[in-house]
This record gives structure tokens, sequence and C-alpha cells, in this order.
């Protein structure tokens, strides 16, 4: 499996980047490289030039500010991974990130590469959904925010324009109460998920729930978030009871279709455990 | 001087020092000055015809050099090539294509990235036409016909035992179970692809052939007969098979590859490499199993089994390319009596054409032995749960008694020799078998899924005997020639070829157990035609029962060479020498001896004028009977409610091989086929859709267990020798991988019987269980 | 297509090469550099064969461009042994016979020693959980594992007694 002929850039600058996906319209950003290299290799993909934005300096880092966890865009799965900061205060992303590929792939693979890749079955839109997240777009004409539910567009597809580099993900920070969890059904490791779900939560002291954020993986042409199962939980109690009927709402918002991973009826299910289980174990996290 | 490290030695292996240090030299480490690169343009159909072939595009790739097509090969009657199955297939198609990803344009280029733009730019224009997936429906009268050469799909029809006898039982048998029991498609998949790389000398018309084989002097005779009429003379071949990356069945038969490098480096007069895609290797490389077949088994009121029928069909895509022994067209399936002491049986097995790639390989299993245990384990648990029985007193009562032995199978098969009881007991003590019963009682009382499944498998390997074993007329004896050097130590080839098994190793601890030369001291050499006696090669685990026994007798044979030697240094007759292993020594006087060095030294340098000089032998080894080695294994697993998803708790393997040689081999080779069981009935299966798509072509997609999935194995071990081999070894790298399946079967089976469950196909996935759940109203909704 | 002049260091030596924009690292270490320890077992970056250590962690070298190893530090098992002296993690291998056909090995190795470098006492299942990204279809695993726990007793108990043995 060889890759078709190609030209190859790595500028050293975000506007050097910018300035040749402008100058190039088939060209495209290459990142950690592990969706857009196979798909070279099979020849699904012919862009006459890729933009390696490896060597840009400042795309890769982990901070708090301002009520936002900042990640570059270039930050690599492994680093969420192994980041004491995310084990400890986003765990719905540590799980997320621990459970994209294999160790081997994690060490190459972004974050920034996985949103902007929009594959239905990318784990970390889901994630994103469940955070009210939001992204950072470095155009010519400078930065725009992205609020995350403006930008998967389509299987594959998002609001970045061609010649727009996706630079940062800001996910809320950290608030007392918060809890998260992420749940896959995969076949074995390095597959992706046959369903999944994303959980973020915030309970008061009364054991309220004061937010929520629910969204699943692979189960639609686009990461799905599931509005009415988040509005279940708004505003209740956080017990047993309010946690079915989210899981009721959240299979009802799935759009499985069957396939070599299981039927409809299957994946359906799967979402109403997941969410039960993610629930749970988010409740537990957020009351830690 | 070294240890000798015979028998029982855990020798670390000789083999590893290359291959711990990227020193391996595999297929696809080999360059040529000059050498060129080939790459193969696929059908994206099952079934089509062949409209045009338009290569003018890819003509004007810089670096592309030629094209192959049916019609060129025509040209030379080279289209065609026959199958170790002594059935016939497409080198490349005239005007027809019979399954996804065959074959149909070889593409030659300067290098593999120019190839590979080669093949993208070469247009084939298709007709598409209708397809055959479905064995059953391939049988029925008006169907789509799979081979235009052929009357019917039906390849062959066989049959074995007695049909009356065995009905008549049936008749009058107090208990009888039915089951459809399909046993999938599935790959090999060993880590490295199949490759060559054929180098024709047009000076000397000389062809070295170096290629991914388990049987290179095979591939030699196949070669010389397709293309003898062309001018490859069997003398001028050579076929080199370098270290190999995994073989378990896959290398054995001859691939389309093959003789299209072959062609190509004649045509080019250059040397020329094929190495495979993964995804090529997956959809178009010979597949394993692909049987469904209905069995039944029947018991008297005691619960005694009293008969077994089985009605098979074997899918063998479009060409039966197993390498199956001549006279067994299923391979040795009526093996599938088992573990088990009834004598009333039958079964039939039809062959049958379908739109799929060809083949039938013995994958990691002695010609279809895995189908056999998996069908009567499964079988008899079913019949021991449709009594109310606990699976492992059904067994113990129906098994082969140890005074039995050697056993007449209702089938016709004569087991050398066993004690299933033992093992099945050594299992059940190693797991704790009561108390698992007992925690299963309680769980189930609590309504969580868990189940306990047993496997008591025979095996059947070592093929064979000249008079019943021969594959394309070669008959299946293996080698061993023995040089020992004069300073004592020596040089032993082999008609084998190792791909893991550690033959480097093992096969010389066998003749320092023998002859008392230290295994460091006994160089191994294997898979250089030119250099290496006459074998069939390794799979079917027939290394150690056949080239492991011609190395034990070759190594007798200079022994009794060096008895001669020792009678003549220490002047006394031959019958007042006793060998003690690594000398001959005077019955009584110990201190008078000559250790095997002093020996071999005089055999070159002042032997009894009577003898001739030198120390060297051959032994081609025809095996008088089969081994049967055997095993008990137990498997605990959890079912989730929620998902489907089982998890393989606990599993236990005693396997009974025989004469252990490297006992740290034999584990490795355990855990590997065990894991190699564990996949086909958890993960792995080559799934196609109606029109002949494969699902399960990449290894996204075709589901080879990491270390992650992989359960922890405990094994244990029996001794059982067997008694007609020279030091009673068994033979081991297969039983694992035949035995597990079914235990993982039937434990999910045990812990859903209660809710009405019979039976479940292998893979057992997630999906699967979950909807039997739902089925049977067991699902866990949240 | 673009080609490129490469300089980067391959276990330890400084190599140069002029690299079409396509040709993937892996190929560049096999059929460039003549260095045929890293193998290719598959097409869609699932195997690990190709195992190698780029910039100090181990990363699949089909899915990486030649090109992007410009300027990097790569290791490949040819490397792993220094001055005739086996890595720990080799003699491991060796003495729990973690490898059959060997094919898979070279990239088992270079990871596992990756991990271990971070992680010197692991458990059984984070041994398993961090080669998951390398398939080994003839061992079954069980050795492997103990051969990282080897290795890893190895290199706990020299890094225990530093430097007297000099
Ligand atoms: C074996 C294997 C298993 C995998 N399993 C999973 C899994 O379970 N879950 C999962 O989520 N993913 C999985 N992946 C995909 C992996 O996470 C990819 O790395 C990810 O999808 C893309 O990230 P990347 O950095 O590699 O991007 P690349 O492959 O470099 O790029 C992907 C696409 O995004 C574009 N792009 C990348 N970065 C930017 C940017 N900053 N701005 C604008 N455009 C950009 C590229 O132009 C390209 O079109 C797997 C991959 C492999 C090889
Ligand atoms: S060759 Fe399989 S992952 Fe690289
Ligand atoms: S040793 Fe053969 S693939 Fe691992």
């Amino acid at each position: 499996m060889i890759p078709p002929a190609f030209d190859y850039a790595a500028p050293t600058s975000l506007s050097d980047a910018l300035a040749l996906l402008s100058q190039n319209p088939e060209a495209k950003v290459l990142a950690g490289g592990h969706s857009l290299i196979p798909a070279l290799k099979f020849r699904m993909a012919s862009p006459a030039l890729l933009v390696d934005i490896n060597k840009v300096a400042g795309l890769a880092y982990l901070r708090e500010a301002g009520g936002w966890l900042a990640i570059g865009a270039m930050t690599r799965e492994a680093d969420l991974d192994r980041s004491a900061l995310v084990r400890e205060k986003y765990p719905l992303l540590a799980d997320t990130a621990r459970m994209i590929a294999d160790p081997l792939v994690r060490n190459l693979a972004t974050i920034g590469g996985n949103l902007a890749h929009a594959d239905p079955a990318n784990d970390h839109p889901a994630t994103m959904l469940a955070y009210r997240a939001e992204v950072t777009a470095q155009g010519p004409a400078g930065a725009r925010t992205i609020p995350i539910a403006d930008f998967f567009t389509g299987p594959f597809t998002t609001s970045l324009a061609a010649n727009e580099i996706l630079t940062e993900i800001r996910l809320p920070a950290r608030r007392a109460g918060d809890g998260g969890c992420y749940l896959k059904i995969e076949r074995k490791v390095g597959d992706y998920a046959t369903a999944a779900v994303a959980v973020q939560i915030n309970v008061n002291a009364a054991g309220v729930c004061t937010s929520a954020g629910l969204a699943l993986t692979n189960l639609g042409l686009t990461a799905i978030r599931c509005a009415a199962a988040e509005a279940a939980l708004v505003g209740q109690p956080l017990d047993e009871a309010a946690i079915k009927a989210a899981a009721q709402r959240a299979a009802q918002a799935a759009e499985p279709v069957s396939d070599y991973r299981g039927s409809e009826a299957y994946k359906r299910s799967l979402v109403t455990t997941l969410t039960v289980r993610a629930l749970r174990t988010a409740l537990e996290r957020a009351r830690r | 001087m070294p240890e000798i490290n015979g028998f029982g030695h855990s020798m670390k292996r000789k083999e590893d020092a290359r291959f711990l240090q990227g020193k391996g030299n595999y297929i696809d480490d080999f360059k040529l000055p000059g050498m060129l690169w080939l790459d193969i343009v696929r059908s994206p159909y099952a079934h089509a015809r062949i409209k045009s072939i338009d290569t003018s595009q890819a003509a004007k790739v810089p670096g592309v050099l030629g094209f192959i097509t049916g019609r060129d090969l025509e040209k030379y009657n080279l289209h065609w090539m026959p199958t170790l199955a002594g059935d016939k297939q497409m080198v490349l198609p005239i005007d027809t294509v019979k399954y996804q990803s065959q074959e149909v344009v070889a593409v030659i280029a300067t290098d593999r990235y120019t190839a590979a733009d080669g093949v993208a730019a070469v247009t084939v224009d298709y007709e598409p036409l209708p397809v055959v997936v479905d064995p059953h429906k391939a049988l029925q009268p008006d169907t789509i016909k799979v081979r235009d050469d052929k009357d019917s799909n039906r390849i062959w029809h066989w049959e074995v035992g007695d049909r009356e006898g065995t009905a008549a039982a049936f008749a009058q048998a107090a208990t009888i179970v039915r089951e459809k029991i399909y046993i999938p498609r599935i790959h090999v998949a060993s880590i490295e692809t199949c490759g060559c790389l054929a180098d024709w000398d047009g000076v000397n018309k000389r062809l070295t052939f170096y290629v991914t084989s388990q049987a290179p002097h095979v591939y030699r005779t196949v070669l010389a007969l397709v293309a003898g009429h062309v001018g490859l003379s069997e003398e001028n071949i050579r076929v080199v098979s370098p270290d190999i990356g995994g073989g378990f069945g896959g290398k054995v038969p001859v691939y389309p590859g093959y003789v299209l490098a072959v062609a190509a480096s004649v045509l080019l007069g250059k040397p020329v490499k094929w190495i495979e895609d993964r995804s090529e290797n997956l959809a178009a490389d010979s597949f394993a199993r692909d049987y469904h077949i209905n069995a039944e088994l029947a018991a008297d009121q005691a619960g005694r089994i009293v008969a077994m029928r089985m009605d098979t069909v074997a899918d063998h895509g479009y060409s039966d390319a197993q390498a199956s022994p001549s006279k067994f067209p299923a391979g040795l399936f009526h093996i599938a009596t088992g573990s088990y002491d009834f004598q009333k049986a039958y079964m039939q097995v039809d062959g049958v054409y379908t739109n799929k790639p060809p083949g039938g390989v013995a994958y990691r299993c002695s010609f279809r032995v895995t189908e056999a245990v998996h069908a009567i384990e499964r079988m008899v648990d079913i019949l021991a749960h449709e009594r109310g029985e606990d699976p492992a007193e059904f067994r113990l009562r129906n098994f082969i008694k140890p005074e039995q032995f050697p056993y007449m199978s209702a089938l016709g098969w004569e087991y050398d020799s066993g004690n299933y009881h033992q093992a099945l007991r050594v299992a059940m003590d190693m797991i704790g078998y009561a108390d698992l019963r007992r925690e299963q009682a309680e769980k189930r009382a609590r309504g969580e899924l868990m189940g306990i499944g047993i496997s008591s498998f025979t095996e059947i390997v070592g093929a064979g005997p000249a008079h019943q074993f021969d594959i394309i007329g070669l008959k299946m004896f293996d080698s061993c020639e023995l040089r020992v050097h004069p300073t004592g130590k020596a040089i032993a080839r082999f008609g084998t070829k190792s791909q893991g098994q550690g033959h480097e190793t093992t096969y010389a601890q066998i003749i320092a157990n023998e002859l008392g030369i230290p295994a460091e001291h006994v160089k191994i050499e294997e898979g250089d035609t030119d250099t290496a006696p006459y074998g069939l090669g390794t799979y079917a685990s027939r290394s150690t029962p056949t080239a492991g026994a011609a190395a034990a007798v070759a190594a007798r044979k200079l022994r009794d060479k060096a008895r001669k030697i020792a009678a003549h240094l220490l002047e006394c007759a031959e019958d007042d020498l006793e060998w003690d292993k690594d000398r001959f020594f005077v019955k009584g006087a110990p201190g008078k001896a000559k250790t095997i060095q002093e020996l071999v030294f005089a055999a070159y340098t002042n032997h009894p004028s009577d003898l001739e000089g030198g120390f060297e032998t051959v032994h081609y080894y025809n095996p008088p009977n089969l081994t049967y080695p055997f095993g008990s294994y137990i498997c605990v697993v959890d079912i989730d409610r929620g998902t489907g998803q089982v998890q393989t708790r606990r599993f236990v393997a005693v396997d009974d091989c025989g004469t252990r040689i490297n006992p740290m081999i034999v584990e490795g080779q355990i855990h590997g086929g065990l894991t190699q069981g564990f996949a086909p009935a958890m993960m792995e299966e080559m799934q196609y859709d109606e029109n002949g798509n494969l699902y399960g072509g990449t290894f996204m997609d075709y589901m080879v267990p990491t270390a992650v999935e992989s359960p922890k194995w405990e094994v244990g071990e029996t001794v059982t020798p067997s008694p007609h081999h020279p030091f009673g070894a068994k033979g081991v790298g297969e039983s694992p991988t035949v035995g597990a399946p079914p235990a993982f079967a039937n434990a999910v089976v045990d812990a859903l019987w209660h809710l009405g469950v019979r039976h479940v196909d292998i893979p057992i996935t997630a999906p699967k269980v979950w909807e039997l759940l739902k089925q049977h109203g067991a699902a866990l909704e949240e | 297509m673009s080609t490129h002049h490469i300089k980067l260091t391959l276990n330890g030596e400084t190599k140069e090469a002029d690299v079409p924009a396509r040709l993937l690292l892996v190929h560049l270490i096999r059929e460039v550099f003549n260095l045929t320890g890293t193998h290719i077992g598959c097409d869609t970056t699932s195997c690990g064969a190709c195992t190698v250590i780029l910039n100090g962690r181990p990363v699949k070298a089909c899915t990486v461009l030649a090109v992007q190893a410009d300027g990097a530090a790569v290791q490949t098992v040819e490397g792993l042994a220094q001055g005739g002296q086996l890595h720990p993690i080799q003699e491991g291998f060796h003495q729990c016979h973690g490898l059959q056909c060997g094919f898979c090995t070279p990239g088992m190795l270079l990871t596992s020693a990756a991990f271990l470098a971070e992680h010197p006492n692991p458990s059984d299942d984070e041994i398993r959980w961090a080669i998951s990204g390398n398939l080994c279809r003839c061992t079954g695993y069980m050795n492997i594992v103990k051969a990282v726990q080897y290795a890893a007793e190895k290199m706990r108990a020299a890094s225990a007694q530093p430097a007297a043995a000099d």
C-alpha cells in the first residue's frame, strides 16, 4: 500500500503554514498523520501538497487559564493520557484519550486532527460536545472562535475553511461538583467504537444536577449531542430514576445502522446501558 | 564442553540471537542487483466478465516496464496451475474473474512505489455477473455454476462409516441431540505476509526462487510440473525458504503471485520480487475452515454415547486448494468420534465451489481436525446438558479407557495411546471445578451469568504413513541428513521448515539426546532444496512426529557405526559395549570408554578397514501410524448482560503430547496455539455479503487479538508417550488451536443453557450474545 | 512530487538522504539504509511490526513520512544492543522465550524498552496495555509479558547499584 505522489512542505510558523494553504487549494494539513497517511496509502485521498504543521512551534500545550482548559491542537493523545492535570480534573478527557487507537498510534495522533478529521467514529467529537468546548481556527484573516456545536457539519466535514488551521481547543475549567466519564465498547484495542457515550455533569451539594452534557460516538453521521437527555437531567436530583430517564432519551437520539459491529437494536441498547453506567461513574467522580 | 541438552531440557533457543538483533532474514529482506518489483491488479467483483484491459496509461508511468495478463500466459499454457488437492486454479483469468481480489494483471516496475502507481493506472472494464456465495445454494440444481470447466458446483462427495448400523443405533437411542454447527471462514494472518523473489539465470537456465514456503520441496516439484514444458527442469530449480514470519498453514499453498514472479523473471531476465500487502493476504490467500456441519449424537438410557452422524458441506471457494492428503478430501475430519468410546458412526461431506477465494488450508490444525473436535465437543456438551448431567461426569463416563489403547475408532483410526480420564481430572483439580460449579449456582440465583466449558479433545497428527498419505502423489515421509565433522560437531539438514517452532533448537536436542553431541554443536539447516533432503515440509504438527523421528533414527544409525569403531579401538566385541549419554564403555569397566567425539574423530582418522570412512547418514522416516495427542481444557467465562461481552476469567489447559523435548518451547507452542484457538472462538471471521464482498480484509476489521484481549493461560500436562514413535513424542503445535474453541463455546452455552440457549456459533461476539440474551428475555435493559 | 534532502540520527549515527515526499519512514530505513530489522505487517497501522523509536517515543514507521524524520533521532532494533551487550529487554525475550517466528519481535522489543524507561515497575496488565499496539500471532503474549518483567527486574537491579561496578 503506497501513497500517490504529492508535494510536501514543513513550515515553521503558523503564518507560513496559512499562506501555503491559501496558495494551494489542493493542499491538506498534516498533523499526527494517523488518519491521513492510512487514507493516502489506500489512495482514498490525493492532495497535491501536504502542509506538515509538526514543525510549527507552540501548538502543543495544556494550560488552565481564564476559566478554561486550553489544549493546543497538536497535543498528542499520549500527552493527554499521561497528564496528571487531565487525569485528576478532566476524567472524561482522560477516559477518551486512553480509549483511542493503541499506545503507539497515540504517540503521534493529535487531538486537533481527531476533531478536524470529523470521522463519526472518532472519539473526541462526542467528548467535546459533552464538555461544551470551543475551538480556535486561524485563517488568513486571523483567528475566530467556533463553538463545538457548530463545528461538525457532516461526516468528515467541519466548518473549518480549507485555508484554516485549528489551533486550540478549550474546555470549561473544572468546577466543584463536575464529573465526567467516557465509556466505549470496542471489539479490540485499536478498534473504532461500536458505540460510545460521553457524559459531563455538575451536581450541587444537594445532589441536584446543575448542568449536563451528553453525546454519542459512531451512532450517526456525526457525533450526536443528546439535548433531550441533558434536559432530563438538569434540575433533577441525580438518582437512578433520573439516570434511567436520561438513558432512554439518549437511546432515542441515537441513529445507529446495522453493520458488522452489531445490529441497530444492539447499538441502541448499548447507548442505554453505557449512558446509565457512565452517569453513575460521573456522579461518583463529581462527589469526590 | 557445553551441556548435552537432550530431552527435557528447556534449552534457550539457538535461533533467537538473529531475531533479537534485527538480523533475521525474511523474504522482504532480500535484495538482488537489478531487482524489479511486481504488483497485482485485482478484481473488485466476485464474478465478472472482463470486457477489456487497458494498460496504456500505466505504460506511460516512468519505471513501469511491463504487464502480464491471462492472455499472455495462455500462449505458454501457464494460465492454470494445479492445487495441492489435485484441483486446479487460474494463475490469471482469460475472460472471467471468479472471486473478489482475484489476480487480473501483473505490473512489473523498477521499484515498489512505481509498481503501485502502475497498478493504479491500469483500467479494467468488467461486466458483473451473478454470484453464488452460500454453498447450500451452490448445491441447488439451477444455480450459478462457479467453474466453467466442471459439471456442477459439487467438487466431491465423500463418506465414511456404517450408514445402516448408525441409523439402527439412532433408532434405538434414548436421547438424541441435533445441531447445525458452522465453523466460519478464518485466516491464518501470520504477521509476515507471503512473498517471493524469483531469480532466473538465463545463461545457465537456472531458477533460484526465494519464497515464504512451509514446504520448499513441494514447491520445487510443483514448479517443475507447472513449467516443465517451458524449460524449467527440476534440477535447475532451487527453492530457498528463508526465515518465515509465521506460517500456520497459510504458506503451504502455491499462490498465483509466485508463478507470476517466475514468469516475469524469465521474461525480463531480471530478479523479480513480489510481496503481498496485508489486504491482499487476507482477501486472496488461502483461508481455513468454512464447514457447515449437521451433527447428531445419540445416547442410551444409561447416558452412554452409542452413535454419531454428521452431514457436512465444505465451502472451498472457487477451487479446492487445500493441502490435504489425496485419499482424504475432507482431511482427517473423521477423527470426529473424538475421545469417546462408541462404535457406530457415519459421516458424509460435500466439497462445494462458490465465488469466494480458493482454499481450505489446515490452519494450525492437522487437516480439518479443528472442525471435527469442535463438532464432537459441542455435541457431547449438548447431550450432557440435555440429560441434565454435569458435562465433566458425562465425559468421564464415555471416554475411551486407558486399557483400551491401542483403540480402533468407529471411523477407522487406530489411536496409539491415551489417558483421557487423567487429563480431565488434572484440569478439574487445577481449576477447582467443584467450587466453580457452586459459585455458578449462587450467581445464577442472583441473575448473574457465569459459564464453565470443557473440551476433552483428541488430535491426530504426524501425517503420515506412506500407504495412506500423499500430497499430489508425494508420500508424506520426512527426512534428516546428519553429518558429523571430525571434531565431533554436526550439521543436520531436514525437509521440513520452521516458522517459529524452534527447529534449530529442538532438532539439535534430539540429535544430542541420541548421539551425545552437545545440542549447541549441532547446526540445523532447512529450507534450501539444493542441500536439504526431500521432505514434505512443516504443517499439521508433523515435524516432530516425522522429521524429528528421522533425526532420531539417523542419529541411532550413526551410533551403531560408532559402536563398531569403539569395538575396534577398545579391542572388544560390539556386544561388550554399553552406551551412556555420549560414550561407549566396556561393560563392567566404565573407565574403558570412548566418547562420541573420539569415535567420530577415529571415523576420519583411524577407522576399521572393513568400515566406510566418514560419519554421516540420511534417513527417510515413514511413520508406522499417526500420533494422537490429547488434552482437557476448562474455561470459565462471565457474561455482561448489558453489553453481551464475554470475559474469560480463567482457562486451564492440560495437554498430553507424549515426550516433551524442550518443555519451554512446548509451553510456548501451547500459549500460541491457545491464543489461535481463542481468536476464532471469540473474535475472528471473514464474512462475505451476498455479492461476494469481503468484510474482514484489513487488520482494522479482521480481529486479531492483542495482548489485552488474549486470555491468561494456565497450563498443565500429563505425559503418555506414543508407543510407536522412536522417542514417544506426539507433536504439539496445533492441539491447543484445535482444543480451545469448543471450551469457549461450551462455557458460553453453559452460562445460558438455563435460559433455553442450546448453541451459539463461533465467533462468539458481544452482539451475538446480546441477541441471544434478548431473545431469551435475559438482556439487561438499564 | 517534491524531493527533500533530510538528515537524521539513526541509532546514533548521522545519516543523510534525498527522499521523495511520499516515501514512508519504514521504507527509508529498510530500503535506503538497509536496516531490515524493522518489518512491515499491515496496511492499516494496526500491527506494530514497523515500530521504531522516534525522538524517544515508539511509533509506527509505516505511518510516518521519511521526510518528517528530518532532524529527528530514530532508533531501530539494530540499535538496541550496545557495545556487544544485549539490552536487558533482548535478554529477557531470550531467557523467557518471548519470541517464536521473530517477525513481531523488533517492534515488541522497542515498544517494551520505551515503556520500561518510563515505567520501571509495571504490573502484568500494564505491560499488556503497553504492547497492545503490537500484534504477535505466535506467542499468545504470555512469555512476552514475562520477558518484559524479566527486563524490568534486571534494569531495576542495575539502577539500584549505580556505577560502583565500573
Ligand atoms: C490503527 C488506528 C486506530 C485508530 N483508532 C481510533 C479510535 O479508536 N478513535 C479515534 O478517535 N481515532 C482513532 N484513530 C484515528 C487517530 O486518532 C487519528 O490520529 C485522528 O483521527 C487524526 O489525527 P491526526 O493528528 O493523526 O491527524 P491527520 O491524520 O494528520 O489529519 C487528519 C485530517 O485532519 C486534518 N487536520 C489535522 N489537523 C488539523 C488542524 N490542526 N487544522 C486543520 N486540519 C487539520 C488533516 O488535513 C486531515 O484531513 C485510529 C487511527 C489508527 C491508525
Ligand atoms: S506495518 Fe503494521 S503498523 Fe506499521
Ligand atoms: S513471534 Fe511470530 S509474530 Fe510474534
